[in-house]
């Protein structure tokens, strides 16, 4: 992973994020917001290659780009009834704006105080062999959890998914 | 040039603001979930970027985002399956439709 980092890339990828969020927000087709969402998912894998997480950025590609936006879309596809449905007049609500505003606000006020007395990015940043290191040594734990939360998951989804009928 | 720690703050806490917006404002229970995941996303670059500035040779913030991964897949998979569910027996997927919780 390169050590240094490139302010345009960062720049860049930022706003593609937040250009495909725009745009998922405003779109009237939710298969059209499906597929900025993929966008924004994978400007965000570039932004955590941006910050070294080199693993961090393929995990996202595939589980954010690779299954969460392909299963929305089958979603979306099995629970549309004909291809007028997928466009909706605008949902806009003033009293939503006004509350996510006023969250940005408690957020840009919480972080205007924030100011570490690091200035730029340190240079040195550990690869994927020291993240599998601590992942299985330090994080043992919450790995372990994590596998069972994935299992009771898909068994869940899998008895949903059959009507909720007992087995 | 180079950004600092402020540019990514600043991103995360403007991704969050719009999930929020669209998890608010939105009609349709998918279009509900897609803006949920836009605030997990949002979480998840500022745990990375806090992590890279501050601490980078311990990596928590890594960590704690690749569990955050897991548990919004494990979230989306059955919210998914929930939303199957009701399409099944009420044929839409607006949310002033789900006002029931049995069945």
């Amino acid at each position: 992973m390169p050590s240094a980092v490139s302010g345009t890339a960062a720049i860049v990828l930022g706003a593609i994020v937040v250009g495909s969020a725009l745009g998922m927000i405003s779109s009237r087709n939710v298969v059209h917001a499906a597929f900025w969402m993929l966008g924004s998912m994978l400007g965000t894998a570039g932004i955590y290659a941006v910050l070294s997480a080199g693993f961090l950025a393929l995990v996202q590609v595939m589980v954010y780009a690779g299954a969460v936006a392909v299963l929305l879309l089958f979603v979306i596809m099995m629970t549309l009834r004909s291809r007028e449905d997928a466009t909706r007049k605008a949902d806009f609500s003033w009293r939503a704006l006004g509350l996510a505003l006023a969250m940005g606000g408690v957020l840009v006020a919480g972080f205007y105080g924030f100011s570490p007395e690091v200035a730029a990015m340190p240079e040195v940043a550990p690869g994927v062999e020291m993240f599998g290191r601590e992942l299985f040594t330090t994080w043992m734990l919450p790995f372990e959890v994590a596998s069972l939360i994935l299992t009771v998951a898909l068994v869940g989804a899998v008895w949903w998914s059959n009507g909720g009928k007992d087995r | 040039m180079t950004v600092g720690l402020q540019f990514f703050l600043a991103l995360s806490a403007s991704l969050f603001c719009l999930g929020l917006y669209g998890a608010l404002s939105k009609r349709s229970v998918i279009m509900v979930l897609m803006s949920l995941e836009l605030m997990a996303n949002a979480v998840n670059i500022n745990l990375v970027a806090v992590s890279r500035f501050l601490t980078p040779e311990r990596m928590t913030g890594q960590f704690v985002a690749v569990f955050m991964m897991v548990v919004a897949a494990a979230e989306i998979g059955l919210g998914l399956a929930l939303v199957l569910a009701f399409y099944r027996q009420a044929k839409t997927v607006e949310v002033d439709a789900m006002t029931e919780l049995k069945g």
